[in-house]
């Protein structure tokens, strides 16, 4: 249970980030942090305890696996992940060219 | 089985659209519009042809614990229909209109993806698979916002990129909690076993994919990013979020799971009706308060949206009926506002509706589309927006909420204003504008007068005959609530 609260304090702390840092590579670091709270969310939850890894091999009886799902399902995410980063580190290189500064409330086009 | 096609025909255009078009856009142009126009067939072969029958389609064969299946039932094909509607046109409009922003085939390569991660959203019957389609729709969306690479541009597009990273990890975080409850990922199989489960699951996945999927479509305190994002796109995408990415990726996911998935449970329910409410009046309130033709639709949209909430929480078939009809009649009448606001801006070079004047000669077309989108929208009678928010009040009066319906009529008040506005002041001002900075080519007045023409045909749904065969098909499947598992089950 200690394991679940904790991760779900890591997805706040990146939440907090989000909401309250001004610099833009700390909020893509934050938005980071929480996509590994979900991915280690996912991962726990197919956790058994004293369970082996889910491959049959030969010579080798049948035991308690960890459930392989949630751990391909987190491949896609990282991928997932790995894309909206890269896109958000391109936006924010293009718009330090713009404006010269990472610094959200000095780049302030839009109102609201 | 033609429910891959949805996302294998987008998707495979997308990828062929680099490889035929090196100079010249022509190409790249026509094949993305043969995509969605065989789209548009398809789902209209789906939607009549089907009846209201459910075609389930599993990949690789693999049964349904086991595997990812296709759903295809009325709500996903009425759908897919609205969203190669409005594609359709959005690329009729493009044509020209995407020029000025540079000559290049990545703008199509880009819609493609979009239209195939909306599909992949609306056909697939399992959870982790829709939030895959959903981030490849997303991205397509993050790209396209930035496309003119103006400051303001990239500011939105990243803007809308970190609310669409904090939806994302919430519905990836909800999708685990129902995998930790449930060890299945399929919507059907999930709907069998998610009721027999203790209150305390079903809140905590209801409030987080609730939370996400309120995000997406932008329901009233989670709307910071949408008048930035859909107002800085160009024309023809800012038409596609509003009208339709809003409402597959927030609204139509939010039906599918708290109606099919999860059985419209009391409490959500009662959220869907304050957020709509809320959304209804803010929305509209600030959308009175903007000058910027495109700031002003966009919130407007926030107030249109609500109002499909408001009818989403009344639970009962008439409700849901005018929110099923508002949906299309949104997507046609704001999808025309934006191309009208796009008109504007290539004629006159500006966005500001005090910058504007009386255009009513010089641009006959664009003039008399935004008056027949303004009266839809405000709900004038004989056009298609009366009708549904004429069903909505009335569903929220004989569910016994008149404060809802109270809302719902001083939000349509609001809306009224805010158009009047834009009338008054950009389209008939009362100082006449001389001479233009760009031209209106063909395309773009071919795509207004189509959506003019549908905002009046729309409003045909409502005509009894008619109603049987396109509303109600979806509105039961809507209403059947977890039967949806038994029949994608096929028990």
């Amino acid at each position: 249970m200690t394991l679940y609260v904790l991760c779900f304090v890591l997805f706040l702390v990146g939440l907090y980030g989000i909401m309250t840092k001004r610099d833009l590579v700390k909020i893509i670091l934050s938005s980071g942090i929480m996509g590994y709270a979900c991915n280690l969310m996912l991962v726990l939850f197919g956790y058994r305890r004293g369970a082996v890894y889910p491959i049959l091999e030969k010579g080798k009886e049948a035991a308690a696996m960890v459930d392989p799902l949630p751990q391909a399902l987190v491949l896609t995410s990282i991928v997932i992940e790995l894309g909206v980063t890269a896109l958000l580190a391109a936006l924010a290189i293009r718009l330090f060219q713009k404006y010269r500064t990472y610094d959200i409330a000095k780049i302030r086009r839009l109102a609201g | 089985m033609i429910t891959p096609y949805f996302v294998i025909i987008p998707l495979f255009a997308a990828f062929l659209i680099p490889l035929v078009s090196r100079r010249r856009d022509i190409w790249a142009a026509l094949l993305s519009l043969a995509a969605v126009a065989s789209l548009l067939v398809l789902s209209g072969y789906a939607f009549f042809g089907l009846s209201g029958e459910t075609l389930v389609y599993r990949m690789s064969a693999w049964k349904l614990p086991i595997g990812i299946n296709l759903v295809l039932d009325a709500l996903s094909s009425f759908m897919l229909m609205m969203v190669s509607l409005i594609a359709l046109t959005s690329l009729v409009y493009s044509f020209k209109y995407i020029r000025h922003l540079g000559a290049d085939w990545r703008y199509y390569s880009l819609f493609m993806v979009l239209v195939a991660g909306m599909n992949g959203v609306l056909v697939t019957g399992d959870l982790f698979n829709l939030f895959v389609f959903m981030e490849i729709a997303l991205l397509a969306a993050l790209a396209l916002v930035a496309y003119g690479g103006r400051a303001h541009e990239f500011e939105a597009s990243f803007k809308y990129a970190v609310m669409a990273s904090i939806s994302a990890s919430l519905i990836l975080l909800a999708i685990a909690v129902v995998y930790g409850a449930t060890s299945s990922l399929g919507l059907a199989t999930i709907a069998q076993s998610l009721g027999q489960k203790s209150p305390l699951i079903v809140l905590w996945v209801g409030g987080l994919f609730m939370a996400g999927f309120g995000l997406k479509s932008a329901a009233m305190p989670f709307h910071a990013w949408l008048p930035d994002a859909h107002s800085s796109a160009p024309a023809p995408i800012s038409a596609m979020l509003s009208g339709v990415l809003i409402k597959t990726l927030g609204v139509y996911v939010l039906i599918r799971l708290f109606y099919n998935v999860m059985g419209a449970p009391p409490l959500f329910l009662q959220v869907f009706l304050v957020l709509g409410a809320v959304s209804i009046i803010l929305g509209n309130i600030l959308a009175v308060g903007q000058w910027d033709f495109k700031r002003l639709l966009a919130y407007s949209s926030i107030g249109q949206i609500g109002y499909i909430l408001l009818a989403m929480g009344l639970d009962s078939t008439l409700g849901m009926a005018g929110a099923v009809y508002h949906m299309i009649n949104h997507a046609v009448f704001k999808s025309l506002l934006f191309y009208n606001a796009g008109a504007l801006e290539t004629a006159l070079g500006t966005r500001d509706l005090r910058e504007m004047g009386n255009v009513s000669k010089l641009l006959p077309v664009t003039s008399q589309t935004s008056m027949i989108a303004s009266l839809s929208i405000s709900g004038i009678p004989p056009f298609n927006g009366f009708f549904s928010k004429l069903v909505i009040i009335i569903a929220a009066v004989q569910a016994g909420q008149p404060v809802f319906a109270l809302a719902a009529v001083v939000g349509s008040l609001f809306t009224m204003a805010a158009f009047m506005k834009v009338q008054r002041y950009g389209l008939r001002g009362g100082r006449p504008v001389e001479n233009l900075v760009g031209k209106i080519d063909g395309g773009m007045k071919t795509a207004m007068l189509i959506l003019a023409a549908l905002c009046l045909v729309t409003s045909l749904l409502i005509v009894p005959g008619i109603k049987e065969a396109t509303i109600d098909p979806v509105v039961k499947v809507i209403m059947a609530k977890t039967q949806y598992a038994l029949v994608v089950l096929g028990k």
